[in-house]
């Protein structure tokens, strides 16, 4: 039912920018999740979208309309936020009739809203009672059940599941894409810094860093094409490996001879005025496979973690450090090879990946077309 | 000279003689219930359960002593006559047939109704305007400051602020007077107005105990959690309905302890009366009317002690409900 769009948004307190020229569309009925590191803006984006913050420059644009201006009541949005945010003396059913007693409905109206949304939630149970008397899952339920009831155009979720425990988690996830489902018409942006979720829950992603958007696509999209190092490390668990070289063969594949001494050849094109440049080849670790011909990397596995379906190889190694790695990609390149291999602790491993896997980023950008 | 030295070596005695108790006792505990040998563990248990009760000792009988032991002694008080003759319950039958007493009581009754209530009342709106502005600090330090000020002192204050001259007695200097004359009024006495007269000297109170209910209740609103208020917000409330139905409802507990630690308060009264009118014009209260039987005139501790005993009957359930509330407040 509606369609949103942001053109040119700044933010600053005072005099800290937080975010710098943002823009985006987001399409009637699509699940948009806005992911990155902490303090990156994502929540600031979502409650200026919300009405909470101000607009410090551009606009702001709910189905053609300019609403920066528009408070948050009247722009047809709802918000679940992180600490479900329910009030606490009131009842489950008070909760969910809120907003629509504010607006002064008829309680019949107000009623049959309220018991619907509850059904749909399996709630109707606990109408009675008081938040304290929920578990976490069933509260974080009344939260989405009071946006559900105000009908609104935009739903918005600031990190909903963080605060439930991991079995809840994965529940409640499920349950926010059946509810989407349900409601095609309905736009929903949701804000969170777990990348599971984003990948299982979004039409689009939209990956925010250093104060702007970094990329917007597809979870597989992403995956797959990332533009930046760090959107490339930011996707995906463990984080890609990026490892220092330089382009020593151009044409339909590319050559790269990696500071540690192995060669890879990329299904990227380059042409010959790329040759010599200083680059990062990318390997996501679970490309990485075992072999006994040419490697890309040899060395030996100083920790290995076996976890059953897979095992982790940790193998010292000087990698290129980018934003959004961890602090074991910054030592050590890492192998997800798949089996129990608990046997290699110690022993001399030799890696390669299937060209078509490859990612070379040169100066943080990928030079995939 | 010598005073400073009893008042020295006083507080030298005390200080360490606490100490010395609190160590020497512990010690003596341990030595008796040893934390080794075969028993250790029942030792250990036992002496937890008694440790509590040792170091407590000391502050329970005190206050048996100061709290516990006066008020069966003024209740034994209470049914004698002016020669310390036994007379039974006729102390509390004069009361009842009292007009000055029934006065006070009226009078006491007025304070608990419109004392706690202004006052609380003046203290929430002064804490949620004062929340959110720049110098909102500086505001509830201003509010606060009549705390600081004794009873007496307050008094002294307003009665400058009251004051009435009669003719041939000079220019009219109370800030009341004057401002009611710039407004073309007539000078009033207004501690002698008939029950407006009460009305005045509760405002006294009421200026005084605002800040204590501004800074409490300020405390408990910076307590409420700020996304219930976010929400609220979103779901289109007006800032004087998230006040009404989102933030009071969160600190109702507050309330009701700063309102019944008023009202105790507000039933002990004697000072700004005292200072003010003596109870004279109608402003009698209880306080003050045990004050007069107890010491002045001829004085009769039989009657005196009948109206304490009648205060404290009113302070007793006020007090209980107060702390439960507190209690409620702290889980």
């Amino acid at each position: 039912m509606a369609d949103l769009k942001l053109t040119d948004v700044d933010k600053t307190y005072g005099k800290v920018n937080v975010l710098r020229d943002i823009d985006l569309t987001i399409k009637t009925g699509e699940l948009i999740v806005f992911v990155g590191p902490s303090g990156c803006g994502k929540s600031t984006l979502l409650r200026m979208i919300a009405g909470l913050e101000k607009i410090t420059a551009g606009t702001l644009e709910i189905d053609g309309e300019v609403v920066n201006d528009v408070p948050p009541s009247q722009r047809g949005i709802a918000m679940v936020f992180q600490s479900y945010a329910l009030y606490p003396h009131m009842t489950v059913r008070d909760n969910m009739a809120f907003a629509l007693n504010i607006a002064k409905k008829p309680k019949a109206e107000i009623n049959a809203a309220v018991e619907k949304a509850a059904k749909a939630l399996q709630l109707d149970p606990y109408l009675d009672r008081l938040p304290k008397a929920l578990s976490g899952g069933q509260r974080q339920r009344v939260a989405i059940g009071r946006a559900i009831v105000r009908d609104p155009k935009v739903y918005l979720f600031d990190e909903p599941l963080s605060n439930l425990d991991a079995a809840l988690r994965v529940a409640t996830r499920i349950e926010i894409s059946q509810l989407k489902e349900a409601m095609p018409d309905s736009t929903m942006i949701y804000v969170t810094h777990d990348q599971v979720e984003a990948m299982t829950l979004a039409d689009r992603i939209v990956v925010l860093a250093n104060k702007g958007i970094a990329q917007v696509g597809s979870p597989l999209e992403l995956y797959e094409r990332p533009r930046t190092e760090f959107v490339a490390q930011f996707i995906g668990s463990p984080a890609m490996n990026l490892l220092p070289g330089k382009i020593t063969g151009t044409g339909a594949q590319t050559e790269v001879t990696l500071d540690a001494g192995g060669v890879a050849r990329a299904d990227i094109p380059t042409t010959s005025d790329d040759m010599g440049k200083l680059v990062n080849l990318g390997i996501r670790p679970e490309d990485f496979v075992q072999t006994d011909g040419d490697a890309i990397f040899t060395g030996a596995a100083e920790i290995v973690e076996a976890l059953g379906e897979v095992t982790l190889l940790y193998l010292p190694a000087k990698m290129s450090v980018g934003e959004g790695a961890d602090s074991a990609n910054q030592t050590h390149l890492i192998a997800k090879v798949p089996g129990i291999h608990d046997d290699l602790k110690g022993k001399t491993v030799k890696l390669t990946a299937d060209p078509s896997k490859l990612q070379i980023f040169h100066d943080g950008v990928t030079m995939q077309s | 000279m010598n005073q400073l030295f009893f008042a020295v070596s006083t507080i030298i005695v005390g200080v360490f003689g606490c100490v010395a108790y609190f160590y020497f006792s512990n010690i003596v505990l341990d030595r008796v219930f040893p934390a080794r040998g075969p028993n250790a563990g029942r030792n250990i248990n036992r002496s937890t359960a008694i440790r509590p009760w040792l170091f407590v000792l000391p502050a329970l009988l005190v206050l048996g002593l100061y709290l516990v032991y006066p008020v069966f002694s003024t209740f034994f008080l209470s049914m004698r006559d002016t020669s310390g003759d036994f007379v039974g319950a006729q102390n509390y039958v004069w009361l009842a047939g009292d007009e000055k007493f029934r006065e006070s009581l009226g009078n006491n009754l007025l304070w608990l109704v419109i004392v706690p209530a202004a006052s609380t009342f003046f203290g929430l709106v002064a804490a949620g305007l004062t929340d959110r502005i720049k110098w909102g600090s500086l505001a509830q330090s201003l509010i606060f400051m009549p705390m600081a000020i004794s009873f007496v002192g307050a008094s002294v204050i307003w009665k400058f602020i009251y004051d009435y001259r009669g003719e041939n007695q000079g220019e009219q200097i109370g800030l009341l007077n004057a401002l009611v004359q710039a407004m073309g009024g007539d000078a009033q006495a207004w501690i002698t107005l008939p029950f407006w007269n009460n009305i005045f000297l509760m405002v006294i109170l009421i200026w005084i105990q605002t800040g204590f209910a501004m800074v409490i209740l300020s405390a408990a609103l910076k307590g409420i959690s700020e996304e219930t208020i976010e929400a609220a917000y979103l779901d289109g409330a007006t800032p004087l309905q998230i006040f009404f139905k989102i933030k009071i409802p969160q600190i109702w507990g507050t309330i009701a302890v700063v309102w019944t630690t008023i009202t105790v308060t507000v039933l002990k009264v004697f000072d700004i009366v005292f200072a003010m009118t003596n109870g004279q014009w109608g402003t009698q209260v209880l306080a003050n009317l045990m004050y007069d039987w107890m010491f002045r005139g001829s004085p009769d501790f039989g009657r005196g002690s009948a109206i304490v005993m009648v205060i404290m009957l009113l302070v007793t359930p006020v007090m209980v409900w107060n702390i439960s509330n507190a209690h409620k407040e702290n889980r």
